[in-house]
């Protein structure tokens, strides 16, 4: 049996973090809002209407396409995609064709360069609910057009991609860049980002490409993964069965994990693109294009790099803290304000990232310090950590008000331990006779008399003192 | 005759503010001149007496406060392609029957601010695709000077408005002549400015790329500062330029001593025109010259290819623009049907007439994948060859002259089963559409007994050099656009 070649491109669709929609003033509506709650005479498509560009979703669409490495060409227009279908009010989408916003750029994913073809900006269509159903000819359709004209940036990557795994980690890395850059939420549950990916198979060593077929409801990074091993499987089946793979768009049943034909490209419609000439072309700003990329901050990857050379952390933190901003802002926020890296990164990942609230880097780095030099424990500073986040107070006021500073005094400490040896004449025959395990019921004691000791100094005493 | 309905509205405004009469009283003449004219000349679809009453009385008030316009109190009519809010705007087609606009366009709008008073919507060719307005969904609109023949189109109602003294001001829409070429049939002044200069927010757009509103008038001077009041940048335009609004106190009142004025020989002797439309253009030419202007011959050598490429160009545009008439969200809907592409298919074949169907489908044709470059692209740089003659003629003259339409108005229905031999009546004004260029028709006396137009372009943006060349003409000439004597 030959070997199969995945090759898989990307087209994702990105709703770009802006107010407003991109050819009018409505507001961009949260995930739940009344159907048709946000629209206008504008984005209904009524007669005489005009679209006008929105600015914020261009930046957007900029600031990514430099984070992608992009060429941005001197001259960008939009285009008209006519077809007629009810979420769709102008009977054509505003999008771009021939001269998209930016072109040939790139993205790394774990160490590996994905050429990105195009990033270029467009229009989103209205939403279809169905009710009933055609058994029983209840069969209705209503139309909410609170998403129509939402602005959409759609990234298209070249067929780079050798698996599932590969396609799934290039999605979350570009959600990383987004979130990083600010151009997005990029939340694949609300619908803010949306992978579809190109998927063929050819025989290992083939340099022709197979026929591909295009996934859509997609609607999470493991949802991906599983509909492209699905996909690719099935074609696998249909080629090894001496079949041919049709080109078509396919849909990821969530329900049945399989994919299932929606629209075969036979009856592909014909979109007769031409220049939109409600929008002259666009001539981008040189210096405001400069001015946003001065902007940029740092890239994931230049930053993962860093965690790991400079800081010298473990490969699992980088990738926890390497792939948020916030935290990898906390992180290094803390490290400049004197707490040292490695605990640093153990308090993030133990803590700060799994409760999802964030402590100022100051207030972190005071923890860090505080526990690593034995001032309080380790459960403690927990406390400390939770009662800091919840109010800003710095952890040196909580400390002190609490008395959870540890006693390490050793003349306070030798009086507890001298009542610990007092109340355990057992335990302490029992050591002194060579059962060293003893010991561990006389620490226990002490916690108990003087849960603030610093166990460290106190096991140190209790040692000395039994000789 | 009612002497109010024939004033203009310069020296109408005069008489208001001098109170010798009130803006109502102006409003309720031209209301009666409707009443008594439009059942024969048909220029209105709708009249809104509601509207001009508020709006009269309001302006009585503004003038009282002696916060006048030059427009404040005077009676205007719009193209049914305009819309304003609560006003039934149907674009002439059955398609948008019943539909109530919840907004009101911005150049309406200028004019409504600028205490215009609206008397209603006018006829026009559906979707404005039309030369004579045979083409509305509703009826013909007549020519006031002989009502069994066209006045031209598709601001046909707007032109006979203003010719039969229904109107003083009115607005029409220029795609390809719509404006110029009924202005000419009627013997009134219409205006169509550079591409930009007017917002199209509020216009029912047949071709975005060419449209253009303009007015309609008995003298230049009312055109001048009717476009002016509706000139500027809007924000909810982004065609529209950014340039400053047209200044009416600008003078343009200059006269035509050393100006040159082009002739192409192309229009000059375009095929089809009437001996009697180029005697009116050749002693119109006489004027100008004894007025001080030199006449220069001038080329437009890709003319014969602008009425091919904006036959492409138009239609493919209004391909996609009329997509938005499915029935699903307003106008005319028919939802009997058994899925949503027989649906749209029902709605679109009842709502739109044949006119407006065969654009729709030789745009989608022009546009469709394998045609686009032999068809749209190719039209795409004719239009830039056209443009780059217009640029090489300015070079050599201030202005352009020529007929606006080869023919006088022609008789109802000899036009309306050849589609071509109508296409042929944009041949003159079509090619300031492609370049974008402002252009002006204003009378040039008569042939057979019928208004002869004569048309001035200018270069993009000199809409003072048109205005100045055309009231230079009409003050040499004395040929001023005259109330027609209906019935």
């Amino acid at each position: 049996m030959a070997s199969w070649e995945v090759v898989i491109g990307m087209e994702v669709h990105v709703q770009p973090r802006t107010r407003s929609k991109m050819f009018c003033g409505c507001a961009v509506s949260e995930l739940g809002a009344p159907p048709n709650s946000h629209v206008c005479e504008i984005c209904l498509g009524m007669p005489g209407v005009l679209p006008v560009i929105n600015k914020a979703a261009v930046e957007a669409c900029i600031k990514t396409a430099l984070a992608l490495e992009c060429e941005i060409p001197a001259h960008t227009k939009f285009d008209r995609k006519n077809y007629m279908y009810p979420d769709l009010p102008k009977g054509y989408q505003i999008s771009q064709y021939d001269l998209p916003m930016s072109v040939n750029g790139s993205l790394e994913v774990a160490g590996r360069k994905v050429r990105i073809r195009r990033v270029h900006l467009e229009e989103d269509t209205g939403k279809l609910i169905h009710a009933g159903d055609k058994l029983h000819r209840a069969w209705e359709s209503y139309v909410d057009l609170n998403r129509a004209g939402v602005p959409l940036m759609e990234i298209v990557s070249e067929p780079d991609l050798r698996s599932a795994d590969e396609a799934r980690d290039y999605a979350v890395e570009l959600r990383t860049l987004l979130r990083t850059i600010g151009a997005s939420e990029a939340d694949m549950e609300k619908g803010q980002l949306r992978a579809e990916p190109n998927i063929s198979i050819r025989p290992a060593g083939s340099a022709e490409l197979g026929v591909k077929t295009e996934l859509k409801n997609i609607n999470s990074f493991r949802a991906l993964h599983r509909a492209i091993l699905y996909e690719v499987d099935r074609q696998i089946q249909v080629l090894e069965s001496g079949g041919a793979v049709v080109q078509e768009t396919r849909g990821w049943s969530e329900a049945e994990q399989r994919t299932f034909s929606q629209r075969s490209k036979e009856f592909a419609e014909d979109y007769r693109y031409f220049p939109e000439p409600d929008l002259p072309p666009l001539q981008l700003d040189r210096a405001w294009i400069e001015e946003l990329r001065s902007r940029l901050p740092e890239m994931p990857a230049a930053r993962r790099r860093r965690l790991a050379d400079v800081h010298g952390l473990a490969a699992a933190d980088v990738a926890l803290i390497g792939s948020d901003r916030e935290l990898a802002d906390l992180f290094e926020g803390a490290v400049a304000a004197g707490a040292p890296a490695r605990p640093t990164a153990n308090w993030i990942v133990g803590e700060v990232a799994p409760s999802g609230k964030m402590p100022s880097a100051t207030n972190l780095a005071e923890l860090v310090r505080q526990v690593a030099a034995g001032a309080i424990t380790r459960d403690q500073g927990r406390e400390v950590l939770v009662e800091s986040v919840e109010t800003g107070r710095s952890p040196a006021e909580i400390v002190a008000e609490h008395g959870f500073a540890q006693v390490s005094d050793e003349g306070e400490l030798t009086v507890v331990a001298q009542a610990v040896m007092d109340a355990n004449p057992k335990a302490v025959a029992d050591y002194r006779a060579g059962k060293k395990q003893a010991i561990g019921a006389l620490m226990a004691d002490l916690s108990r008399r003087a849960p603030q000791a610093n166990r460290k100094v106190a096991s140190e005493l209790l040692l000395k003192l039994l000789g | 005759m009612n002497e109010l309905t024939s004033l203009t509205a310069v020296q109408a405004a005069k008489l208001l503010r001098e109170g010798s009469t009130s803006a109502v009283e102006l409003a309720s003449a031209h209301a009666d001149r409707i009443a008594r004219l439009d059942p024969s000349v048909r220029a209105f679809l709708r009249l809104t007496p509601e509207l001009w009453k508020e709006q009269a009385a309001d302006a009585d008030r503004r003038i009282k406060r002696g916060e006048a316009g030059p427009l404040t109190g005077i009676p205007i009519a719009v193209k049914d392609v305009l819309c304003v809010k609560g006003v039934e705007t149907t674009a002439g087609s059955q398609i948008l029957r019943g539909f109530r606009p919840p907004y009101t366009g911005t150049a309406v709008s200028r004019l409504i601010g600028a205490g215009a008073v609206i008397l209603g919507v006018t006829n026009c060719d559906e979707f404005a695709m039309g030369s004579s307005t045979e083409n509305s969904s509703y009826f013909p609109t007549r020519n006031p000077w002989d009502l069994e023949r066209v006045p031209g189109g598709s601001s046909g109602g707007s032109a006979a408005a203003v010719a039969a003294g229904e109107a003083m001001i009115s607005l029409g829409t220029d795609t390809g002549g719509s404006i110029r070429q009924p202005a000419a049939l009627c013997g009134v002044v219409g205006m169509k400015p550079t591409y930009g200069r007017v917002s199209r927010y509020g216009l029912i757009a047949f071709a975005s790329s060419l449209d253009q509103i303009g007015p309609f008038a008995r003298s230049v001077d009312d055109a001048a500062i009717t476009l002016s009041l509706m000139s500027g940048h809007d924000p909810l335009d982004a065609t529209s330029s950014d340039r400053p609004a047209l200044d009416v106190l600008n003078n343009y009142a200059g006269g035509v001593k050393g100006m040159r004025l082009g002739v192409p020989r192309e229009y000059y002797d375009v095929k089809g025109i009437e001996p009697g439309v180029k005697a009116a253009v050749d002693s119109a030419i006489k004027v100008l010259r004894d007025a001080g202007a030199e006449i220069v011959d001038v080329t437009l050598p890709h003319t014969d290819y602008g009425l091919a490429a904006y036959y492409i160009i138009a239609p493919a545009e209004c391909s996609s623009n009329l997509a938005r008439f499915d029935g699903v969200r307003y106008g005319m809907a028919e939802p009997d049907a058994p899925n949503i592409t027989d649906a749209y298919m029902k709605t679109r074949r009842r709502g739109f007439g044949s006119e407006v169907r065969r654009r729709v489908m030789l745009g989608t044709y022009a546009l469709s994948s394998g045609y686009y470059d032999a068809y749209y692209l190719k039209a795409q740089k004719v239009r830039t060859l056209i443009k780059r003659d217009f640029d090489d003629a300015f070079t050599k003259c201030d202005a352009i002259i020529s007929a606006t339409s080869p023919t006088v108005a022609f008789p109802l229905g000899s036009r309306t089963q050849d589609p071509l031999s109508m296409y042929l009546c944009d041949v003159l004004t079509l090619g300031g559409n492609l370049a974008g260029l402002p252009g002006i028709s204003v009378p040039c006396g008569r042939s057979e007994g019928l208004p002869v137009g004569l048309q001035v372009l200018g270069p993009q943006w000199g809409e003072t050099v048109v205005l100045r060349v055309a009231r230079a003409y009409e003050e040499a000439s004395g040929k001023r656009a005259e109330v027609a004597h209906v019935g």
